[in-house]
């Protein structure tokens, strides 16, 4: 349940928790370089889906902006790449999209509902298409090239930012503050009269949020050497993020990894395989999910669980 | 001056009743079945590509086939929300759950028509020409097409407008729309209304689509931008008001064809800073209560 708990178990979670880290971070000296690259497209989504549940999961806020924040990390590491060094850049981009982040949180989050997720759609639509006219008709030139950088430097990078990622997270959820937010979900106007300054932890955790999907971007940038707006704001990092949370089941912390690792190992097969029915496949899991699995993956498991025992208990809410 | 002011306006007049009709189509869906149809665009580009492939393979002249996409779509439209919007309003804890599932699902869907479009028709522009000869309003000259694409769009949306203030089940989509829950105790069949409400709304979209195609060329991705204009207009006139929609439809009409007189590249980017202001300062919209 969503309580603050104290277990024994709290030493085995931390034990194994650096086991995986240390086998992650010794993986370059002895895996194919392969492995590498996939493993940095996997923690980029991980980030990313992880990054959105951290503000849309407790608080119910559907934010359809991941694109802009994720884009703004990317156009940093363009502009920026060549005259900064790379942790600077990354930094950078990460504090772009954290202060984007609370400009748009100030102004929006007042909205409720769909008007706040079309406004978030919106967001990175009007950054798309207002720096492509720049492009075009002011500086005269489309797309910029990307300093590039050694592929296990990424994967460095990319590892310390997924455990910072997940590590905020984590200490939201077991916060004073997570359980703010939570009641915000719950009930705004109650959490309001409880006295909780609504609109100050909204605004924060999503420009905490955004934080790091900016600096995954700004890392990732280096990877695509070449990118234009399209590629930055290309809408689908909008969904990529929702779906992949929804996927895996968005009430446990675990649940965005898992519908994260276990989605971008399925993207990865199906553009290999089927790359012109892949969007339309893209499509169709999106809608069975959403119809079959409203509590994701690990909402599957755990009604297995349930189900196992000899009684079997019938929903009484229809 | 006096008559470039004159051709802008004429323009976005003209354009606005065809945004109209596309706006009534999604706030009948949204207002009243509760779908934020993000997909909305899809059958505008459903019906253009359907009155393009009647009117280039078959000849068929595309005012005529209107009578074959409007079924058409509606068809769809109420098929889909029977199995899989209907489906999902049960399964939904609340009706904020089912606002934003329905939402997600509708974009699902958004890449499964765009997609299966262009494995059917590819992915390049098409486009044929119609009624192009030009027609003299009150000093401005126009294609023929963009005048009797606006009566059209005029006429749908006002025979629209009395089937839904006279006929029976317009009644039912009225008291749908104010309150589902105690419509569905007073005896209306609500999950068949719902799924009506969504299928008319695809027809408005088909029948803007079918509009659309003969005066623009089309392609399948053109959907989306149709889906915004949609929704802006929908969020200027206030949901779920018709007359609210027309006006908003000029409204944006006019907006567009001044910025695109203005600075085309940026008609997008005026359609969206518009958007996002109205968010923020009226969010109910022109008519809304």
């Amino acid at each position: 349940m969503k309580t603050l708990r104290v277990t024994p178990k709290s030493y085995l979670l931390p034990g194994i928790s650096l086991l995986v880290l240390i086998l992650l971070a010794t993986l370059p000296l002895y895996t194919p370089p392969y492995t590498i690259v996939l493993l940095t497209t996997i923690f980029m989504y991980v980030v990313l889906t992880v990054s959105w549940a951290i503000f849309s999961g407790p608080t119910k806020y559907l934010s359809l902006a991941s694109a802009a924040f994720f884009g703004v990390g990317i156009y940093s590491a363009a502009l920026l790449g060549k005259s900064l060094p790379l942790l600077a850049f990354v930094g950078v981009g990460a504090m772009a999209s954290f202060v984007l982040a609370f400009l748009v949180g100030l102004l929006t989050l007042r909205l409720r509902g769909v008007y706040f997720t079309i406004f978030t759609f919106g967001l990175a639509e009007l950054i798309r298409h207002f720096l492509l006219f720049w492009e075009t008709n002011i500086t005269g030139t489309r797309g910029r090239i990307v300093v590039l950088i050694d592929n296990d430097v990424v994967f460095y990078v990319m590892l310390v930012i997924f455990v910072l990622t997940l590590l905020a997270a984590y200490f939201i959820r077991r916060s004073k503050f997570g359980l703010a937010l939570q009641s915000i979900g719950e009930n705004e106007e109650a959490a309001a009269h409880r006295g909780i300054n609504v609109t100050l932890v909204k605004v924060i955790t999503f420009a905490i949020s955004a934080f790091f999907m900016g600096a995954v971007g700004a890392i990732m940038a280096t990877k695509w050497t070449y990118i234009d707006p399209y590629v930055a704001f290309n809408p689908l990092f909008n969904f990529f993020p929702v779906l992949m949370a929804i996927f895996g089941g968005v009430g446990q912390l675990y649940g965005p990894v898992i519908g994260a690792v276990v989605f971008t190992y399925l993207e990865e097969v199906l553009t290999t395989r089927f790359p012109y029915y892949y969007m339309l496949i893209f499509g169709i899991i999106l809608v069975v999910a959403i119809l079959y699995l409203p509590k994701g993956l690990v909402g599957l498991v755990q009604k297995w669980r349930k189900s196992t025992p000899a009684v079997k208990q019938t929903p009484l809410s229809k | 001056m006096v008559k470039t002011v004159l051709d802008i306006v004429i323009a976005g007049l003209l354009m606005g009743g065809i945004y109209a009709i596309i706006a009534v189509g999604f706030s009948l869906q949204y207002g009243v079945a509760r779908v934020l149809n993000v997909a909305h665009g899809e059958f505008i580009m459903l019906g253009a590509f359907i009155t393009w492939t009647f009117y280039t393979i078959v000849g068929i002249n595309p005012l005529v086939s209107l009578v074959i996409v409007g079924p058409f779509t509606f068809i769809i439209g109420f098929l889909l929300h029977r199995i899989l919007f209907t489906r999902l309003r049960i399964s939904s804890p609340s009706p904020s759950d089912f606002e934003g599932n329905s939402m997600l699902a509708s974009f699902g869907l958004l890449y499964i028509i765009q997609n299966a479009a262009i494995l059917i028709w590819g992915a390049e522009v098409k486009g044929y020409s119609y009624l192009t000869s030009s027609v003299n309003i009150g000093g401005a000259v126009f294609a023929t097409n963009r005048l009797v694409t606006a009566l059209f769009a005029i006429g749908i949306g006002v025979a629209f407008y009395i089937f839904l203030a006279r006929a029976r089940i317009g009644k039912a989509i009225r008291a749908a729309a104010q309150d589902s829950t105690t419509a569905g105790l007073m005896g209306v069949h609500i999950n068949l209304v719902l799924a009506l409400c969504f299928g008319l709304g695809a027809m408005m979209a088909g029948f803007g689509g079918s509009l659309v195609s003969m005066m623009y060329s089309i392609q399948p991705a053109m959907g989306f931008q149709y889906t915004i204009i949609a929704i802006i207009v929908v969020v200027l006139g206030g949901l779920g008001s018709i007359p609210g929609s027309f006006i908003g439809g000029f409204i944006l009409g006019l907006v567009g064809s001044i910025v695109s007189y203005w600075q085309p590249a940026l008609s997008l980017v005026a359609y969206y800073v518009l958007f996002m202001l109205l968010l923020l300062i009226r969010p109910k919209g022109i008519m809304g209560k």
